[in-house]
């Protein structure tokens, strides 16, 4: 509410300031309202996730997801296994996020309502563990040698199971939040396949050749060891397409384009029963030319076959932001304003679609962005009353 | 030529701007170790460009950039060894240019006040980029692209008719008024003076037909010059007199291909700018077939972003691949990478200029010889020259 009321003061052309006499009533739509950071692609400073953190608290979003470490670096300080970080950064020194940057950032969030969901993303896209914990990752075999690279984590070893338990252990006393989202996207089985223990394993089991089973057996312990840990979870669309059996109170996060699609998801998801996240059409690091803050806009959550509880389940959803191609030099202004236009489908009213109204708003709220210190991009031609010593 | 021995570095050029780009170089050469000194390593190096334009487009009208913005990408022009600053400064959405003999020009076209270059502003950016090797070639693109002239000079652009009414609305600037032909007279005056380059651009793109259509007297007037129904015509007789007017201050110019296209006359100095996506390579086969000297931009437009690494298809154009003979591929002097203003202003400009701008590659391309092209090592060089420019 103060973040409207701040909203709704405007400045006269002496330079006054004044508030129209105004009666509001405001609510959002969805609760869980979250934008996602990805800080392994590229490292991004403090000051670049803490100046995040204001500008989605003024587009009402709720939820940091962040997806802090990743194949390419580690750059989370673990006060359990240091050797993560120094082995796994980009630059131990420099390219890492102590104990106390962590606190700084959750404290920072909580002042704004904004809470941070942590993900550390297994059993896939894991590389940059391996230097740090030697064992944990899959050796690949070409033929009967190991081929000297690594894949996902290794599920058939009990020292695994003891590494997760004491890393999550800490992952749940350091992340205030009762959800962690823990990953569990494109595991590639190639490596898998590769290795004859796992082979010998997969026979031991029953397993046949379905390495889902596998993919299964490794997260379904993940999820136990968390459950037990006291914490939620949330988890990528994959391991409810791969039929893993979770808790009833998980959440699933939809985020594929290209195999079904994404409303046939949520369909699927709720169906089941499951809590539904979506982030599927609002992969904001997937930039083009042109507007295209109109097709993130017009995303209507709710808009797949379904019952009213079904429905009820779909509980909200991010805009992801990617870090491929994204650092702190571009990160502002490819966030906003286009992420805003995420946040207003996510807070308002299914009826409030309208783009020529939304495009008018939105140009004044990036004109605002701009006030405030945030450098917003332009939605289209034009320029803000306010730049430039206006 | 550098020579890198110690104790000292010997640098020769044979003019300032040889030497301007070979302290660039020396600059680069330069690392620091793990203590944080510095080191060079003796080094023998004999370089120069493989083309002479080396340009970038900036477009001042649909985003106006703070004069902060434009130096910066003067900066960073020179760190990438480009020689020339297109400046489109005006065009249907604002016009910012503060002219001295018609200040009602940005008095009502600018989009306000604050969004304005006065002619401090025009000479600050000119000698900014005069002390880095920089020319500086303004386009005042006419007759199309003027809807913002029209806002500070009323007779200028043509009425557009319904019928026997004018609707209101304007079209590009009347080709058939005395007083459009005075008012350019002066203006280009102006212009000649306070651009010192020997180019100006005069644009001449995408020039509508449907206003001059409408337009009775217009219609008056094509049929007295028996133009008949081809309006090419009476948009080359008004190119033809601006470029007759320009001639006149001794300036030379540069002009987009739809002024070639279009059949105008053209004196044999012209510079066409081949910009049109669609087949660029048969219009430059055209162009210098038509012995003119013409400058490359079409794949070049940096504003048309796309997701993933979209420098190597930058990096991959190899500009004289067109079919000609020697002499036509003498005509192809060089090229500009051009960012459109329709999405980018301050808050991104820098981001998206300099990440594909990478275009050091496709620059490089112009300036490297055409054996530079392993992309492998192209990236490793744009890593650390990205890096470099971070700092």
């Amino acid at each position: 509410g103060l973040e409207t009321f701040s909203q709704l003061v405007g400045r006269d052309e002496n330079g006054t300031y004044y508030i129209n006499k105004t009666e509001i009533v405001d609510f959002p739509r969805f609760p869980h309202r979250g934008l996602l950071l990805d800080t392994s692609r590229h490292y991004l400073p403090l000051r670049a996730i803490l100046e995040t953190l204001d500008v989605m608290a003024y587009n009402k979003f709720n939820v940091f997801h962040w997806h802090i470490v990743d194949d390419p670096s580690f750059p989370y300080e673990s006060l359990t296994f240091p050797e993560l970080s120094k082995q796994g950064a980009f630059n131990a020194m420099t390219h890492v996020y102590t104990a106390s940057d962590v606190q700084t950032v959750i404290e920072y969030a909580r002042l704004r309502g904004i809470r941070v969901v942590a993900e550390f993303d297994t059993p896939g896209h894991t590389l940059s563990w391996g230097p740090g914990a030697p064992g944990l990752l899959t050796p690949c075999y070409l033929g009967k040698e190991p081929s000297g690279s690594y894949g996902p984590i290794n599920p058939i070893l009990n020292s695994t199971y003891q590494f997760v338990t004491s890393l999550f252990k800490e992952v749940s006393t350091v992340f205030p939040d009762f959800f962690l989202h823990l990953g569990g996207d494109e595991v590639d089985f190639t490596c898998w396949k590769s290795n004859p223990k796992i082979n010998a394993f997969m026979k031991e089991m029953g397993f046949g050749e379905d390495y889902k089973k596998l993919e299964s057996f490794y997260i379904q312990r993940l999820l136990d060891i968390v459950s037990s840990l006291g914490k939620g979870y949330i988890v990528w669309q994959e391991v409810f397409d791969n039929g893993v059996k979770v808790r009833p109170d998980t959440i699933i996060h939809v985020w594929k384009e290209n195999s079904t699609p994404y409303m046939e998801e949520m369909g699927n998801v709720t169906r089941a029963g499951y809590r539904a996240l979506l982030s599927a059409p609002w992969y904001l690091n997937r930039i083009s030319y042109g507007q295209d803050w109109i097709a993130a806009y017009q995303v209507e959550p709710l808009e797949f076959e379904g019952s009213p509880e079904q429905k009820e389940r779909v509980i909200g959803g991010e805009a992801c932001m990617w870090g491929e191609y994204v650092d702190v030099t571009n990160l502002a202004p490819r966030l906003w304003p286009r992420a805003g236009a995420v946040a207003e489908r996510l807070w308002s009213n299914k009826t409030v679609r309208d783009l020529q109204d939304a495009y008018m708003r939105l140009a004044e709220f990036r004109c605002r962005l701009l006030g405030r210190g945030v450098p917003a991009q332009p939605l289209y031609i034009g320029y803000c009353d306010n730049e430039f010593g206006g | 030529h550098l020579t890198v021995t110690e104790p000292v570095a010997i640098l020769k050029a044979d003019e300032v701007w040889g030497a301007l780009r070979g302290l660039e170089t020396f600059s680069q050469l330069v690392h620091e170790d793990d203590y944080g000194r510095f080191h060079i390593n003796a080094s023998e190096i004999d370089d120069f460009p493989r083309f002479a334009h080396r340009g970038i487009l900036l477009d001042t009208s649909r985003h106006y950039l703070p004069l902060k913005s434009i130096l910066t990408n003067l900066d960073a022009m020179a760190f990438n060894k480009f020689n020339v600053l297109h400046w489109h400064i005006v065009d249907d959405q604002s016009f910012p240019y503060q002219s001295i003999y018609f200040p009602e020009l940005s008095d009502k076209g600018a989009y306000s006040y604050n969004h304005v270059y006065t002619p401090t502003d025009v000479h600050l950016v000119i000698e900014y980029a005069r002390l880095r090797g920089i020319r500086v070639i303004p386009e005042f693109d006419t007759p199309g692209h003027t809807q913002s002239w029209g806002k500070g000079k009323k007779d200028l652009l043509t009425p557009c008719y319904n019928g026997e009414q004018p609707t209101g609305s304007f079209g590009p600037v009347n080709p058939i008024l005395n007083t459009t032909y005075d008012f350019m007279t002066k203006f280009f005056k102006e212009i000649s003076s306070v651009f010192p380059d020997a180019y100006i651009h005069l644009g001449g793109d995408e020039v509508d037909f449907n206003c001059w259509k409408s337009n009775p007297e217009v219609k008056k007037f094509m049929k007295k010059r028996g133009f008949g129904f081809d309006y090419a015509k009476l948009e080359s007789y008004y190119i033809q007199k601006i470029l007759d007017i320009v001639s006149s201050y001794n300036k030379r110019y540069m002009v987009w291909q739809e002024v070639f296209d279009n059949k105008a006359q053209l004196k044999p100095d012209t510079v066409v700018e081949v910009w049109m996506g669609n087949n660029y390579v048969h219009e430059l086969s055209s162009v210098t077939g038509a012995g003119f000297t013409a400058i490359l931009a079409a794949p070049w437009y940096l504003d048309y972003i796309s997701y993933g690494q979209d420098w190597k298809k930058y990096y991959s154009v190899e500009p004289l691949k067109f079919p000609g003979s020697e002499e036509q591929k003498k005509l192809l002097i060089g090229g500009e990478a051009c960012l459109w203003g329709e999405f980018v202003d301050a808050t991104n400009i820098t981001p998206r200029l300099w990440y594909k701008l990478f275009l050091s590659l496709y620059f490089r391309r112009r300036w490297s010889s055409r054996n530079v092209t392993n992309l492998q090592d192209a990236y490793n060089r744009l890593t650390n020259h990205r890096c470099r420019m971070l700092r």
